[in-house]
């Protein structure tokens, strides 16, 4: 018994220093996502996007003396509260240094006040772009790579006055994002001296739209702007549109911007325009030639998004020389802005050689970072028009 | 004011889309009235059998397509609706053999075929979804517009403009045929008056010598008929979708009772009612109105009665206040 005794102490103790040892050459990310639900497809890429980062950094051997970043995937289910929290949690107990996520802006929210914020842990979520989070309270815990819909509003509202509209027709997808994406639109367009006509929801799934498009029509206005998806109720509001030839021209939001749209609704759709959050330049090439080197697709929605979030991350402790949340989470808006040496991915090793030498870095990375606010990205959008049966890329704003 | 306008907003907006929708509730309600006439049971497999019969000739026009036989500037579909149809009475017959006959035999009570029928639906549900998945499919070719909007804004250079689509076109047409060709059959010829027989009296039908498992088969093979061709239209003016067929089952029924269970004249009044009562109902009549009323006069809300959301809610309460104050219907029906 006695032996056993010792023994078992013996044990502990190499164990405990063994972990000690092991603890300052370790940092532990959580990957919160929905791997299961509505944007399961969504979900594989961003957590390799984030992953090539960890994978980076780890092989650089430059981040906080050679250490070891590993990441820790839970499941965020998109949708249910309850299982994000759960899984949020969960990656505490294991003790993780930072938590990359949530992805869908209802679930982040509650991961934030239920996990985040007890716990004093940093998020950074690379897709949720509900406004409701930016006036949320975090204590400077959460920041996101990706911009808020009301930046999308403010982007729609300039474009539509730099092309002469006067009025817009509203209908919106009913679910959360198709309602603050078109409050925002509403409420910037209104702030530059526009007029909404009407807001009128629509359903997805249904075969037949002309009831909805008689409503609008009846409110009339220059332009009709649909922020729906572009698989769903929104390519049977536009189809019934010009069915009934009520509007020819259409406003389209990110979420209606794909190849599909205009080849299903054939030419007819030529002339309409729109955005969607993208950025232009090298940092979205080399992260794409990264990911395809990993064997993915790095243009789907949000995978840069996700390297950058992991990236601010590592840069952020190596700024602070810590992995401790409260340390480092003052500096992951000082890495992420100017001034300093532009960061592009693929450039972290001499990211983090810069910041040990005590010199200033402005992470550019895939998605073109600027954190603004209370730390989101201030979003650069494509601005699309459809021309010839084909989205084209008019500009950037 | 300017009344022209109002009349071509009404035209285009309430008037056409109602005609077409009507036409298409009242030959899925004919079907139902059918089966309840006849057979004596409310059939929830209807709306899944029109969807099978359309899914068959969706197949069929892809056929045909890639085959390069089109028929100019009608859709391809109208020539694969032959063997949708075929399709469709095989199911049904097979169906009825296999499920419906054993609890004919026993002479079940209705509610039980009732729920049977609800099982057959979920069958018909999942093998539609299993063979052409549950996406939209787009099978329409030809010409889009008989009146462009477009084109009739260029002609008469009103403000409003007339769409009139070959498919609203095609399905006014094919309804006023089909009627004609049931109601001749069900009037004029032996059979049709046997299945009346039936209809009114099972056990004097039988001692008349009428064949009662003859009067059941030709009562499906109409009723698949019925379904293909309201399944199809409602397809290509629409579109294609499995589980739009399920939600049309209520409308269908609606129909069908507000008219008058068992009556074919109160099922084509009842499409039109209910199609007219959801259009209506959910319109936002501003347009029309700033064209009729003096300047002074004019609306500056939408004037819509109910959001488009409650379409479906329309039919409900139409069904509720048939049944609490006139249970057989418009036209003399079975009371439900």
């Amino acid at each position: 018994m006695k032996k056993m005794l010792m023994a078992t102490t013996a044990a502990a103790l190499v164990a405990t220093s063994a972990m000690a040892g092991g603890h300052a050459k370790e940092v532990k990310l959580g990957i919160l996502f929905g791997f299961t639900g509505p944007i399961e497809s969504l979900a594989g890429p961003m957590a390799m996007g984030a992953e090539i980062a960890m994978k980076e950094a780890t092989d650089s051997g430059m981040l906080l003396d050679s250490a070891t970043v590993t990441g820790i995937r839970a499941d965020s289910s998109c949708i249910d509260n309850g299982i994000a929290v759960a899984a949020g949690e969960r990656l505490i107990s294991e003790g993780i240094n930072g938590l990359i996520g949530a992805d869908c802006s209802g679930v982040t929210g509650a991961v934030l006040q239920s996990v985040a914020i007890p716990n004093g842990l940093v998020m950074i979520s690379p897709s949720a772009t509900s406004p409701g989070l930016s006036t949320m309270e975090d204590n400077g815990l959460f920041f996101r790579t990706s911009p808020s819909d009301a930046r999308e509003g403010e982007v729609m509202a300039e474009i539509l006055q730099e092309r002469g509209v006067k009025s817009i027709a509203l209908t919106y997808t009913n679910n959360d994002y198709g309602k603050g994406l078109a409050d925002a639109i509403e409420s910037s367009f209104k702030a530059v001296g526009g007029e909404v006509t009407i807001v009128a929801a629509h359903e997805d799934g249904k075969a037949d739209y002309s009831a909805e498009v008689g409503a609008l029509a009846s409110a009339g206005g220059d332009l009709l702007v649909v922020a729906g998806y572009l698989d769903q109720g929104g390519a049977g509001i536009i189809k019934s549109a010009l069915d009934a030839g009520a509007w020819e021209q259409f406003g389209l939001p990110g979420g209606m911007i794909g190849d599909n749209l205009p080849k299903n609704i054939g030419p007819d759709l030529d002339g309409s325009y729109g955005q969607i959050a993208g950025s232009q330049g090298d940092g979205i090439d080399k992260f794409v030639a990264m990911a395809k080197e990993a064997g993915f697709d790095g243009t789907g929605p949000y995978a840069p998004e996700s390297y950058d979030a992991a990236a601010l991350f590592m840069m952020a402790m190596q700024a602070a020389d810590s992995t401790d949340p409260a340390d480092y989470k003052d500096k992951i808006l000082e890495v992420a802005n100017a001034p300093g040496e532009k960061i592009y991915p693929g450039d972290l090793a001499k990211a983090f050689e810069l910041i040990k030498a005590g010199k200033d870095v402005d992470y550019v990375g895939a998605s073109a970072v600027e954190l603004i606010g209370p730390g989101e990205n201030a979003g650069t959008y494509r601005m699309i028009e459809v021309k010839n049966g084909k989205n084209e890329t008019i500009g950037f704003k | 004011m300017d009344l022209l306008n109002a009349l071509i907003a009404f035209l285009n907006y309430v008037f056409i889309p109602g005609v077409a929708y009507g036409s298409q509730l009242a030959l899925g309600a004919l079907g139902v009235t059918l089966v309840y006439g006849i057979l004596r049971f409310s059939n929830f497999a209807h709306g899944d059998t029109m969807a099978m019969g359309a899914m068959a000739t969706v197949l069929m026009t892809w056929l045909f397509q890639s085959w390069g036989i089109s028929l100019g500037p009608l859709p391809t579909a109208l020539l694969a609706l032959p063997f949708g149809i075929l399709f469709a009475i095989g199911l049904v017959l097979f169906t009825d053999r296999a499920v419906y006959k054993f609890y004919r035999v026993k002479k079940a009570k209705p509610v039980i075929l009732v729920i049977v029928s609800l099982g057959i639906t979920f069958i018909y549900n999942g093998v539609t979804r299993f063979i052409i998945g549950t996406n939209d499919q787009n099978f329409f070719d030809g010409e889009r517009f008989i009146i462009s909007a477009r084109e009739f804004k260029k002609a008469t250079g009103l403000a409003e403009g007339l769409s009139f689509k070959t498919t609203q076109g095609i399905t006014i047409v094919t309804a006023i045929i089909v009627v004609a060709l049931l109601f001749w059959f069900l009037n004029r010829t032996r059979a049709g008056k046997s299945m009346r027989a039936y209809s009114d009296n099972e056990d004097l039908a039988l001692l008349s010598g009428i064949n009662p498992e003859r009067v059941v088969m030709i009562t499906w093979i109409i009723v698949a008929t019925l379904a293909t061709i309201a399944g199809v239209l409602y397809g290509l003016d629409k579109s294609f979708k499995p589980f739009v067929y399920f939600q049309l089952l209520l409308p269908i029924f609606a129909s069908a009772i507000v008219g008058g269970l068992g009556n074919p004249l109160g099922a084509i009044a009842g499409g039109f009612v209910i199609a007219f009562s959801e259009v209506t109902i959910t319109y936002a009549w501003k347009k029309v109105l700033v064209y009729m009323m003096p300047e002074s006069l004019e609306p500056s809300g939408l004037v819509q009665l109910l959001s488009t959301d409650y379409k479906f809610a329309v039919s409900f309460v139409i069904l509720l206040i048939v049944l609490l104050f006139k249970p057989t219907g418009l036209f003399k029906g079975q009371s439900v």
